[in-house]
């Protein structure tokens, strides 16, 4: 779709201005930069819904109504303009500064927080073409960039000057280090298992004839559900939220931030939220194939598969976020030290044998 | 074997999975919000709202200045002031109810051995300053004309329990 677009408008349009044929960088700039647009705002788009979900959901589970009064020229809509309304709220609030807080870190420190969770959906690939950059390291750059994200909380909880900002990123950091390993492995374990780091590759590696059975979800499924709860874990999400910890440490690393400095770390969560939901489903659940693959019509790979499956992880999160009480910070060091990494390290190996046997339907 | 148990039980806790489905179907219970201002909650008619001060059929104020609502009143809320009037009866002259103060217990109407200062069922009303937040007797007086009716229908429906 945006090859179609570089190739057949903003090329010919180019060139109609510059009265002669013209594809060079300038196009190739402007296509990659409409792409990227495009995408962030998608993401962004889905961020401000994905709220009004969570309060949604939360209402439901505790058999309230939610928000259902916003809405536009009096019509209320069931409160869809919520999020419109919380995010002019943001804007339009006081950016408090500690007066001891160090300037400069912390008002980078969402910057950072925001920034590679926006820059890992560049190798997310929506379809067998919608993909921004369609590298071979797609995996490798997802790790990276997930990782990245510890950096803006640490330096939030450390620029804030406050011992409760302090605590949390501390936490944070041991967390995130902690579960980014099994996280890892589980990773290596589609890697083996497709032959690719490539995120296209790996979802047209999980593609046969017998649907949803033949993706990894089943030869790997109990790394299926380690990354899952290492993603809950990485996002710093309920029952992992040590970070905030709102009965000890008030908000942990974001106490002293205020209006859209505030919403930014809240954006970031969010992203890196989707960004998990939308990795699980590419890694674990076939992506954008379709469930009933070789029935006609239902059987055929759309971009719609892959986003009703990142809705239903989203819905995953909301659920087990408004169910499960925090987990305590020895427990989560034990579950992510003793019992996760063990298990993703013995699946490596059945993983590699598996290949190596060629196991059906999935590796043969 | 036993261990391999209990790493089990680490790496999948089943039991999470039963806190799940619990929430899973209260999703879809009925919902029991109350949209406040188009609803309402059906009110005691022992509700503790809004003071006010009543006055007797003839128009005379009940209040005679007895002071026991100021003395029970446990958030020293309670202003009187009082003087004989001309006719010889002791009568307030000043009786202020700081609402700011007000934890609404109802001692006071407990107290008062005239039924004159009550309790409402009024209970939407808001001050824009801090004044508007004490009482004076003229707005209480004010208050118990206008609740009359109401107040003292429930004072009759609960004199059989007092």
């Amino acid at each position: 779709m945006f090859g179609f677009l570089r190739d057949n408008v903003w090329s010919p349009l180019a060139g109609a201005v510059l009265s002669q044929p013209y594809d060079g960088y300038a196009v190739y700039l402007l296509d990659v930069l409409i792409k990227i647009i495009v995408v962030v705002a998608c993401v962004l788009f889905t961020f401000a819904y994905t709220t009004y979900a969570e309060r949604k959901v939360s209402a439901w589970i505790q058999l309230r109504i939610g928000p259902n009064r916003v809405g536009v020229f009096g019509f209320r809509m069931f409160g869809l303009a919520q999020p419109v309304a919380d995010g002019i709220k943001a804007i339009f609030k006081e950016i408090i500064i500690p007066t001891r807080a160090s300037k400069l870190l912390f008002v980078l420190a969402p910057i950072l927080a925001l920034g590679p969770a926006f820059a890992a959906w560049a190798v997310i690939p929506f379809n067998d073409v919608m993909v921004l950059a369609d590298i071979n390291a797609g995996l490798l750059y997802i790790i990276a960039m997930t990782s990245l994200a510890v950096y803006g909380i640490i330096i939030a909880g450390w620029a804030s000057n406050s011992k409760y900002a302090f605590l949390g990123s501390l936490r944070s950091a041991a967390q995130i280090v902690s579960y980014e390993i099994s996280m890892g492995f589980a990773l290596v374990c589609v890697l083996v298992a497709a032959g690719s780091l490539n995120l296209g590759d790996i979802v047209n590696a999980q593609s046969g004839k017998y649907g949803f059975l033949n993706w990894y979800w089943l030869p790997l499924l109990p790394m299926f559900y380690v990354y899952f709860v290492s993603g809950l874990a990485e996002t710093n999400r309920l029952p992992f939220d040590v970070v905030e910890g709102e009965s000890e440490i008030v908000a942990g690393f974001h106490v002293e931030y205020s209006g859209i400095a505030f919403a930014t770390f809240f954006i970031a969560e969010y992203t890196n939220m989707i960004l998990i939901s939308i990795l699980t489903s590419i890694l674990f659940l076939g992506g954008w194939l379709s469930p009933f693959q070789g029935i006609p019509v239902v059987g055929a790979p759309s971009i719609f598969w892959l986003l009703g499956k990142t809705a239903l992880f989203l819905f995953l999160f909301l659920w087990i976020r408004w169910t499960f009480p925090r987990y305590r910070y020895d427990q989560i060091m034990r579950l992510g030290w003793k019992v996760f990494l063990p298990i993703t390290i013995v699946w490596v190996v059945v993983t590699s044998v598996m290949v190596v046997a060629k196991v059906p339907p999935w590796f043969s | 074997m036993q261990a391999i148990i209990n790493y089990l039980h680490n790496l999948v806790p089943l039991e999470l999975f039963k806190g799940m489905w619990v929430t899973g179907r209260y999703l879809f219970r009925r919902k029991i919000t109350v949209q406040y201002p188009e609803e309402k909650t059906p009110q005691s008619h022992r509700f503790r709202g809004l003071h006010a001060l009543r006055r007797y059929p003839n128009g005379e104020e009940r209040c005679i200045a007895c002071k026991l609502c100021e003395a029970v009143c446990p958030a020293v809320a309670i202003t009187i002031e009082s003087e004989e009037r001309a006719d010889g009866s002791r009568r307030t002259t000043r009786y202020e109810i700081d609402l700011s103060k007000c934890i609404y217990c109802g001692f006071c109407e407990e107290s008062c051995p005239v039924d004159s200062i009550v309790e409402t069922r009024h209970f939407e009303y808001h001050g824009e300053i801090r004044d508007d937040l004490i009482m004076t007797k003229e707005k209480l007086l004010e208050v118990g004309d206008l609740f009359e009716q109401q107040i003292a229908a429930d004072r009759l429906a609960d004199s059989k329990y007092r």
